[in-house]
């Protein structure tokens, strides 16, 4: 039972990785009609610049917190401005191979640049050490990811589905032709949209930093079990990005504990459960797509 | 889905098939490609280091199989590195347990690879555009979970090694590269031609006509599911051949065989020769592997920096890919050729 409940923060840690970033893809699919590939190297460069910061600049955790997500906003704005926007008209699949591209050129230069051992980052002052609840011994800092990623999730819904901004882009997503006829400049939404699912991955990136191994090709893996995620939660589905999410990183603590060495395959076959059960996926639309 | 890829459609009505004028020029075309892929096949390890011409030979059959399903059916599978990976440790381990000669140890790999392409493309199908992508993708690297932790089998990371060339005691095949290609292209060129069978028969069309138009394809009566399932299965065997080659021409199979940059770069070589031209495949392998051998020889590490920027200008500036412009350039030469010659007339 106690070693269930450390799994279950375990998974719900990881979770919260993968939550924050498969709503910055849903985010990003949902406006743009772009299946993000180059998501899990957007990841990874949130995990190595905040490594960076700290080590040039000083730069600790807390305020790489918020200065990672800015700086990965401009990248992403910069992506979109300079490559993604070109083919927005194209079959999707156009788009899927760029960022298939723009993720190799980012891993290699990491790699290029600090080499592929794992760079150095230490869990924040204040939240390392147990949380003791009785018998059972939970990491601080895990408890802290995961209510951080659910927060965020939340105020991400809130916003998206409360205020006007959020009614906007919701707009420009669902109605484009619509919410152009009534006077919304939806192009203008569109680049921001994809700067901020950047800056999602590169949050994600951040919290991963104090206790995944820091280096290029962290991303490589996280990409795809990001894409298994949205497969399993519907691509077009916010929420189900985040359910899914958090689902996923349950099954993968889970099947860490208890299913030992094949416990990555659990997540696969949780997708193939889906798409025998429900094609469309939990929280999808049946024909999305 | 609406697939406006920017494929040229293979023509259902050629004019050729009509007009005689047409059809001979046609045919002195077939002939005159015909004889340069004669050539192309037989002379690449006269001008390329031999090994690097068997790679070259079994990565243009890859991207043919990728070009199968993405030019001929409109599915991009992301996960062929399953199915030329499985083959390559299948095809390994029954050279090595039997010591067969080893093109039987390459079909046997690619039935392998076909045996796991059912449960995978049952469930992919289910799927089309880029859930497709993303799914077989997954699918894929369970796999490569599963390879990675089945040490017993597969070596895990050190590999499979000393995988025999075992070929009837014919010393010189089975040790100089150079004889090793002229029996390893059989293979690849039977290969190649199943593939152009496929997608030049009555089956082939019905592939044409579920990509164009999959909900009138399924209302004239055909089972598109079962089609496209079918189409994956052979992609994959096709796959599987290559796969097969490549293990048995290393001598060794590592885990970079399913790891998914492996679909990723076939999939490159794919879109950079020209997507639903099936021999465009062949060129973006040729130059995606003499460029990465030059790389890997000026010892620059970076190649992914490379391959991903062409990557990403061949999507953004050069959609139809090299086989593809040409093939443009060629038709519309033709054109204004024939066009000529009429007005003379």
């Amino acid at each position: 039972m106690d070693a269930f409940l450390q799994y279950t923060v375990q998974g719900l840690a990881a979770g919260g990785f993968y939550a924050l970033a498969a709503l910055g893809l849903a985010v990003i699919f949902g406006a743009l009609g772009v299946v993000n590939f180059a998501h899990g190297a957007f990841y990874m460069l949130g995990a190595v610049t905040a490594a960076v910061l700290l080590d040039v600049l000083g730069l600790n955790f807390w305020a790489s917190l918020v200065v990672v997500p800015i700086l990965m906003f401009v990248f992403g704005i910069i992506i979109e401005l300079l490559l993604v926007q070109w083919l927005l008209k194209l079959d999707i699949l156009y788009n899927f191979l760029l960022t298939f591209g723009l993720s190799l050129v980012l891993v290699d230069l990491v790699k290029r640049q600090y080499g592929v051992s794992s760079l150095p980052y230490q869990v924040p002052p204040g939240l390392e050490g147990l949380l003791v609840f009785g018998s059972v011994e939970i990491p601080t800092y895990q408890l802290f990811v995961f209510l951080f990623s659910l927060a965020v999730c939340l105020v991400v819904w809130f916003v998206l589905s409360r205020t006007r901004v959020g009614m906007i882009v919701r707009a420009a997503t669902e109605e484009p032709e619509r919410a152009r006829a009534l006077g919304i400049n939806v192009s203008a939404w569109v680049t921001p949209v994809f700067g901020f699912g950047v800056a999602l991955a590169g949050l994600a990136g951040v919290l991963a930093a104090p206790f995944r191994a820091i280096t290029a090709t962290m991303g490589s893996n996280f990409i795809i079990i990001l894409f298994a995620i949205v497969v399993i939660g519907g691509l077009g589905s916010v929420l189900g990005a985040v359910v899914a999410g958090f689902l996923v990183g349950l099954v993968e603590a889970y099947g860490q504990g208890y299913a030992g060495t094949f416990s990555q395959v659990l997540i696969f076959v949780l997708m193939a459960v889906v798409i025998m059960v429900r094609p469309a996926g939990l929280f999808g639309r049946k024909e999305a797509v | 889905m609406s697939t406006d890829l920017e494929t040229p459609l293979p023509t259902k009505f050629d004019v050729a098939d009509f007009d005689p004028k047409a059809k001979r020029s046609r045919d002195i075309r077939r002939i005159a490609l015909g004889l340069v892929a004669l050539v192309a096949v037989l002379g690449l390890p006269w001008w390329v280091y031999p090994p690097i011409a068997v790679d070259i030979a079994a990565w243009a059959l890859f991207a043919i199989s990728i070009d199968l399903l993405l030019g001929f059916v409109g599915l991009l599978s992301f996960g062929h590195a399953a199915f030329w990976g499985v083959s390559a440790y299948s095809a390994g381990l029954i050279a090595q347990s039997f010591g067969v000669p080893f093109p039987v140890a390459i079909i046997g790999g690619a039935i392998a690879a076909m045996i796991i392409a059912v449960p995978i493309g049952y469930l992919a199908v289910r799927r089309s555009g880029i859930y497709f992508a993303m799914v077989t993708l997954a699918f894929a690297q369970m796999i490569w979970f599963v390879a990675n932790q089945w040490k017993d089998v597969t070596g895990g990371e050190n590999g499979l090694q000393g995988v025999p060339k075992s070929f009837f005691g014919i010393e010189l095949i089975e040790t100089e590269a150079f004889y090793f290609y002229y029996v390893a292209v059989i293979l690849i060129v039977l290969g190649a031609w199943l593939a152009w069978r496929i997608v030049n028969s009555p089956f082939g069309r019905v592939l044409v006509a579920i990509r164009d138009n999959p909900a009138r394809t399924r209302a004239l009566g055909y089972d598109v599911e079962r089609y496209k399932l079918i189409a994956f299965v052979l992609s994959a065997g096709i796959a599987g051949i290559a796969g097969g080659v490549f293990a048995i021409s290393h001598g060794f199979v590592s885990l970079q065989e399913l790891d998914w940059t492996t679909s990723g770069k076939v999939v490159l070589m794919t879109v950079l020769g020209g997507m639903g031209t099936i021999w465009g495949g062949p060129v973006g392998a040729a130059v995606i592997v003499l460029l990465e051998d030059r790389l890997a020889t000026s010892g620059f590490d970076g190649i992914g920096i490379i391959t991903g920027s062409i990557f990403i200008l061949c999507v953004l500036l050069f959609r139809r890919g090299i086989w593809g412009t040409a093939k443009s350039l060629i038709d519309k030469g033709t054109a204004a050729y024939t066009k000529r010659r009429g007005s003379q007339d």
